[in-house]
């Protein structure tokens, strides 16, 4: 029996995200994915050599074995017409899961993307849904040069109509897919080649994690001690601000932590209620600073919370050029960990 | 080999292929071999005029290079597999080994200021097309005298004194270029009447490789169809190295067994060429080169070949069986060309071959010596190239290293 959005209870809490099943980031995806396939024949994956080669990145191996090459399809490369093929399936009645070997690829099925997927629903005045998962790589890092380094989020979601998840750790990456897959709206789902091979604790039982609900990864709300500043990231920077708040709190400063896991649904209200402990905010966001979701979160902040800064929203993204393919460019290129310190320390000032 | 045999029908191919042991969805099943010559499914390609060889009026100087070429391409990219394994070259890295032949054959048919654009498998074209071995090392290796300062890595070969318009990494992205850069030459030819650079206009031909994959994506199509609807002098060179990642053509592609009919979809002379023998190619190719140039118009070549590496340096390959590689290995491009040399042409001594090897893997090593000593592009060149015409506030953060740009600061 598929599981239907609308029963589950988001309300209920999430298992424990510490234990010892230490599971690969690609095999949590994996994971969510197969679970919601036994339980769901309308639910399919299709992709460039998702099947046969047990994808480029191994997230759906051994996948075709369980479930037969009907529903775990190889795609010819083709981007634009199997993104479209899926808006037809999906409003037909089926629940397409799409990977893109990269995000970067999406660009060549951007009028699906961007046209299609997002305003079915409105287009259509309600009689068709794009409950569609669209996922793959996203991201800067592997020295890929500047075609195959996009981090897609900032450009995609200013498009209503599309909710978009990125999580930084494997247990997040178990039960967002798993949410993101029930969900009847489109999906974006975006994940970074860097972290596939990441280890973390995931529970083997079923659990979706709500969309627009942050985590708190650094700091502590319980009232022994306010934290300096707040840190807001998405994705694989999330990791680089508790690597630099880990190093701060040696200098005494503390951060509140706060992983988006959506950039939409934004929850922003959890950002404004750490502002309020904290008076100062820090974004970090892999993605160009023009128009980024940086730009979101201060703007919003600036409408929401203005009376609460002590110091003007600091944004830290990548530099504002194309993606360098030398090692040392693109380092200095990410939002990496001294930059995030840089930018603390300017706004801390201790 | 048999040199009076119809050129077409010079392959030695087996007409079975090794079978995958895990079944033929992996792998082409023998019925669908199509190399020319061997089970006749594919068409051979325009005959030379009056049966006379293109090849046979190459002077033995010019072919000795051509050989020369082949194994300067085979050297440098064994040394960037080594460099590859050793973490000196990052991202992706794609390899040539195998289909030397079709860049040198094809380079050799056009005239040196003819653009060409590239997937992005660009070793060879850029080396053929007379990139020096240490500018396309240093950019694998992400250093500032690389072809584009080590800022595009080896996905992005681009040489303009060489009018190689670049490797490009999105599949088929390439192609609407290659059928630009033909519409610019024609329009130089009859709008302007003159060259963008104030010389005399030529009759050009522009090559856009693509790879097997690539077929597959709209880009290419819509390219075809406006050189088709427009007469634009693009030759669209299928490196049909049989595989797109794991993806083997038949798995990928409809009527893979006749590729040209794609090209004939589109208006286009279209034809299937073997591509492991150069002289053959050069049979085919150079006088089809020449129709295009005369008569501005484009072309549909698939053109055979085999990658003996895997897709990148990361591919296990467990999509083809070792015996079909070894096949395709027992018809080495350079191999053919090599014996006709020594055997046929008796034109160059194994001594002569032996020094050739030498001089390029000496030039390969100094590549890799020099890449390695190289400077790496200071940090100045990650903002440089963005724009031509810099102006105030073009970027929110362009002027400034971290945190908010804020005068009260
Ligand atoms: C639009 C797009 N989709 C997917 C990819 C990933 N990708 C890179 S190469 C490749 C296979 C291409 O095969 P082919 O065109 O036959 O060229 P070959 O590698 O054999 O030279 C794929 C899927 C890409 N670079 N661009
Ligand atoms: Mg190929």
């Amino acid at each position: 029996m598929p599981t239907a959005f609308a029963d589950i209870d988001f309300s209920k809490p999430l298992p424990s995200a510490t234990g010892d099943r230490q599971i690969q980031f690609r095999e949590a995806l994996r994971e969510a994915m197969s679970e919601e396939m036994r339980k769901d024949d309308r639910v399919f994956l299709m992709g460039e050599e998702v099947a046969y080669y047990n994808g480029a990145y191994k997230v759906s191996q051994g996948m075709l074995e369980e479930f037969g090459p009907q529903r775990i399809i190889d795609s010819p490369i083709s981007e634009n017409g199997f993104a479209g093929l899926a808006v037809g399936a999906a409003m037909y009645g089926l629940r397409p899961i799409i990977e893109f070997m990269s995000w970067s690829f999406s660009l060549v099925a951007a009028d699906q993307l961007l046209n299609n997927v997002p305003k079915m629903l409105y287009m259509s005045g309600g009689q068709w849904g794009c409950p569609i998962v669209f996922r793959g790589n996203n991201g800067a890092g592997g020295q890929l040069g500047s075609t195959h380094s996009w981090t897609v989020e900032s450009m995609y979601a200013t498009v209503p109509g599309l909710k978009i998840a990125i999580p930084s750790n494997p247990y997040d990456a178990k039960g967002l897919l798993k949410t993101a897959i029930v969900d009847n709206d489109p999906v974006f789902f975006l994940e970074s080649e860097r972290m596939l091979s990441d280890k973390g604790h995931v529970p083997e039982e079923e659990y979706y994690i709500p969309f627009g609900k942050a985590a708190l990864r650094r700091g502590d709300w319980s009232g022994e001690r306010d934290s300096d500043i707040t840190l807001v990231s998405f994705g694989r920077p999330v990791n680089f601000c508790i690597d630099a708040a880990d190093e701060l709190e040696k200098d005494g400063i503390v951060c509140d932590v706060l992983d988006m896991r959506t950039v939409r649904p934004l929850d922003i209200d959890s950002i404004i209620q750490s502002i309020k402990r904290t008076n100062k905010i820090v974004v970090v966001d892999q993605c160009w600073p023009f128009a980024s979701i940086a730009s979101e979160v201060v703007t919003q902040v600036c409408e929401k919370a203005f009376d609460y800064l002590d110091h003007q929203p600091v944004r830290v993204n990548t530099d504002d050029v194309p993606t360098p393919y030398a090692k040392n460019l693109e380092m200095e290129y990410l939002p990496h960990k001294g930059k995030i310190m840089a930018a603390v320390k300017s706004v801390v000032r201790r | 080999m048999n040199p009076s045999a119809p050129a077409a029908a010079q392959s030695s191919v087996p007409p079975t292929l090794p079978q995958h042991p895990e079944g033929s969805i992996y792998h082409i099943t023998s019925s669908k071999v199509h190399m020319p010559g061997t089970n006749g499914a594919a068409k051979p390609g325009a005959k030379p005029a009056g049966g006379a060889r293109a090849s046979d009026s190459v002077p033995n100087a010019t072919m000795i290079k051509w050989l020369r070429d082949m194994i300067l391409i085979r050297e440098f990219e064994n040394r960037c597999a080594q460099a590859y394994q050793q973490a000196k070259i990052g991202g992706f890295c794609h390899l040539y080994l195998g289909q030397e032949a079709l860049a040198v054959g094809t380079i050799n048919s056009i005239n040196h200021d003819d653009p060409i654009v590239t997937a992005y498998r660009d070793h060879g074209h850029a080396l053929a097309r007379g990139m020096s071995p240490r500018a396309c090392m240093a950019e694998m290796f992400g250093k500032l005298a690389g072809c584009a300062k080590g800022k595009g890595g080896s996905m992005h070969m681009f040489d303009k004194p060489n009018w190689n318009f670049g490797g490009h990494g999105i599949v088929g992205a390439q192609t609407p270029l290659g059928a630009g850069l033909a519409f610019a030459a024609k329009y130089e030819l009859e709008v302007m009447k003159r060259s963008v650079d104030g010389s005399p206009a030529k009759k050009k031909v522009s090559l856009a490789y693509l790879g097997d994959g690539a077929l597959n994506q709209g880009a290419l199509h819509e390219a075809m169809n406006l050189a088709g609807l427009w007469g634009l002098p693009v030759i669209f060179v299928v490196e049909n190295n049989r595989y797109s990642m794991g993806t083997a053509i038949e798995r990928g592609t409809t009527m893979a067994h006749d590729l040209p009919a794609k090209g004939r979809a589109y208006g286009m002379e279209s034809m299937t060429i073997d591509g492991q023998d150069i002289r053959n190619l050069y049979d085919h190719f150079k006088p089809l080169v020449d129709r295009c140039r005369e008569a501005q118009r484009p072309a549909f070549v698939d053109l055979l070949t085999y990658r003996y590496q895997g897709h990148s340096m990361s591919d296990p390959q467990k999509y083809r069986v070792k015996d079909e590689v070894e096949m395709f290995k027992s018809r080495d491009s350079i191999a053919l060309l090599e014996q006709h040399l020594l055997t046929e042409r008796k034109c160059i001594s194994e001594a002569d071959v032996d020094a050739i090897v030498a001089e390029c893997r000496a030039l390969s090593e100094d590549s890799v010596n020099f890449a390695e000593s190289a400077p790496m592009p200071g940090l100045e060149e990650l903002y440089s190239d963005v724009y031509q015409n810099i102006q105030p506030n073009l970027s929110p953060t362009r002027e400034y290293v971290h945190g908010a740009k804020n005068e009260l600061l």
